[in-house]
């Protein structure tokens, strides 16, 4: 498919962050407070932070909120805005993908679609990356198209950018700002991108993880950890949640909210009895979900190399180099 | 307004029957007769009840697919959700969502005969398939239910116990542990794995049924083996802890199967395929 691609001045972003403004769009954006970068609803083009490496939060909660109300009413779609999620790394835009399918394999998660349905995606390329980014060796690359409708790619610092419209809601975000969107001489946005090193080979992991559960490899690599389940609350991909009810007199309601696998509680049942009742076999359950159950169930791996979880871990596990471990060890 | 998944039926408690201590069984019925017509399930099957701002709890529901107009669930008082629909009376509303999970081939079973074997609170998730294949009795050879409880106050359907009883087309046999008979109890005494050994039945053309508590399953199993069943006629489901009931919110996999989906009804061929995490 020919790609459409077309130019958008630096000093454009500002004219169509405006222009999305007067047509009642809501713009999610990574904005910058005490040192962390996240999103939230940006009031004013001069609030959005560049130069970020990764935001500390992922997008996901454009569509999968926190705590999330599930109205015995069902979901009004009128309720729900229309968003612009801008400024998403493609590490993330992909996320958004595997998220889907999880809450669309067989029954489809009206709630979580309806809120999707209401979000473009402006993905923005990396220039920049840490020693925690491994995109590269999950089948993604700085300059992913995956899961954005338009793909911004910045020409070096300070310059204009690329903007590859790839879907029909990217179609018509340029047709609210057509002159905007200019032709384009140059579409080589490659030598503006990140170098981010090929690490591993996840295809080499998922095929190494069907002999491995019984390996101490878990063991090992999980010795340190807390059960804290920061790593599931930055993930772009981490799905599980829990279903709580809460009543104030005769008004009640139902939510969801984010759950982790590494909480020991995860899978306790009434009785006592826990089938994952170690953290190491906590570990191991979010390492093969991501590796080896989802790419057999749903055809998509759970992990898109944005290194979230390593750099939010408390006591410093990083998954690279436990993925590494993996793929090195002999079983 | 679209489709909520996660919106349960509204659902009046016609009957509450105390089964045992702290075990109580409810019938159910649909508040909004719309919801009844185009409700169906089959024997196997699960569901989520609830209790207004309290929340939902996992059961099977225990009442058959060949009786019509209403559900009956039977569990028992253990937890924060269980405690609360404990409290609920007679004409109290509670909400249900599902049917959810896979089922008992029941119709594969035809022409054969049937084995049940079940402990303590786990005969609910079974009666829906014994009365199931009762129902539709002539499709059967033999059926034999083995049902043990730690005492005698613990057998749950004591009412239903005594009808399989007097049934000429059903052999039933009951046990306690020991030390848990009382004074008149006339049924066997022992844990079930030695009463199915001192029983022996048939695994000629024979489909076994097994629902208890892990340990318990897990010293039938070599008994039912040297009884000559092989893996693909032993039936047993699992019960793992869930929250939404159809694949999403990630805690009840064993491995990469989804016991809501997958399960809960697995043959012992299939659980010997997963990891040991359930």
């Amino acid at each position: 498919m020919n790609i459409d691609k077309r130019l958008v001045r630096k000093d454009s972003l500002e004219k169509l962050f405006d222009i999305l403004k007067q047509n009642s769009k809501a713009i999610y954006a990574p904005l910058s407070k005490n040192g962390k970068t996240t999103f939230g609803n940006a009031v004013a083009f001069e609030t959005i932070s560049d130069g970020y490496v990764q935001t500390t939060q992922s997008a996901k909660d454009i569509a999968f909120p926190r705590v999330d109300g599930m109205s015995v009413r069902g979901i009004d779609l009128n309720e729900i805005p229309e968003v612009v999620l801008w400024g998403v790394r493609p590490c993330d835009a992909t996320g958004i993908g595997e998220l889907s399918s999880i809450f669309n394999w067989d029954y489809k998660d009206e709630i979580y679609n309806n809120r999707l349905s209401k979000v473009t995606v402006f993905g923005f390329s990396c220039s920049k990356a840490d020693d925690y980014c491994f995109c590269t060796s999950v089948g993604g690359n700085p300059g992913n198209t995956a899961g954005s409708d338009i793909l911004f790619t910045q020409f070096g610092e300070g310059g204009d950018y690329l903007a590859e419209i790839l879907t029909e809601r990217g179609e018509k975000i340029v047709g609210l700002a057509p002159a905007l969107f200019e032709n384009s001489e140059t579409d080589d946005k490659e030598k503006f991108l990140a170098n981010v090193p090929v690490k591993f080979n996840h295809n080499e992991i998922r095929e190494k993880l069907d002999k491995f559960f019984e390996s101490k490899e878990w063991i090992e690599q999980s010795l340190r950890c807390l059960g804290c389940g920061a790593c599931a609350y930055v993930c772009p991909t981490c799905a599980c949640f829990d279903i709580q009810d809460e009543a104030h007199g005769k008004n009640g309601s139902r939510i969801r909210c984010w759950d982790s696998c590494g909480f020991s509680h995860f899978t306790l049942h009434t009785s006592g009895h826990n089938p994952r009742d170690v953290q190491s076999a906590r570990w191991r359950q979010r390492i093969m979900h991501k590796f080896s159950y989802m790419p057999e169930r749903l055809e998509v791996f759970g992990c898109t190399g944005c290194g979230r979880c390593s750099r939010a871990c408390p006591v410093d596990m990083n998954i690279l180099e436990n993925l590494i471990s993996i793929q090195e060890v002999t079983v | 307004m679209m489709d909520n998944l996660y919106m349960p039926y509204l659902m009046k408690i016609e009957r509450i029957t105390h089964e045992a201590p702290g075990v109580k069984t409810f019938m159910l019925k649909f508040v909004n007769e719309a919801d009844q017509e185009k409700f169906t399930y089959k024997a196997g099957q699960f569901g989520e009840y609830s209790v207004y701002g309290v929340g939902e709890s996992t059961f099977c529901i225990a009442s058959p697919p060949t009786r019509k107009g209403y559900i009956e669930c039977t569990f028992r008082q253990t937890g924060k959700v269980t405690n609360a629909l404990s409290g609920c009376e007679e004409g109290s509303m509670i909400g249900f969502r599902g049917p959810y999970g896979n089922v008992f081939p029941i119709d594969e079973w035809k022409g054969k005969s049937l084995l049940f074997i079940a402990g303590g609170i786990a005969l609910p998730p079974m009666r829906c398939v014994i009365w199931n294949a009762l129902d539709m009795r002539e499709n059967f050879k033999d059926v034999t239910i083995i049902y043990g409880a730690r005492t005698v106050k613990d057998l749950v359907y004591k009412e239903e116990l005594k009808d399989w009883e007097l049934r000429k087309d059903v052999k039933l046999i009951t046990t306690v542990d020991p030390g848990g008979e009382s004074p008149d109890w006339k049924g066997e005494i022992g844990f079930v794995p030695t009463i199915v050994e001192k029983i022996a039945p048939s695994s000629e053309d024979t489909i076994a049924i097994v629902c208890g508590p892990p340990v318990m399953i897990k010293y039938t199993f070599p008994v039912l083996d040297k009884l000559g069943f092989t893996d693909d006629n032993i039936y047993t489901t699992l019960e793992n802890r869930m929250k939404c009931g159809f694949g999403k919110c990630g805690r009840c996999n064993v491995g990469k199967v989804y016991v809501c989906k997958d399960g809960p009804v697995f043959t012992l061929a299939q659980l010997k395929e997963l990891p040991d995490e359930y």
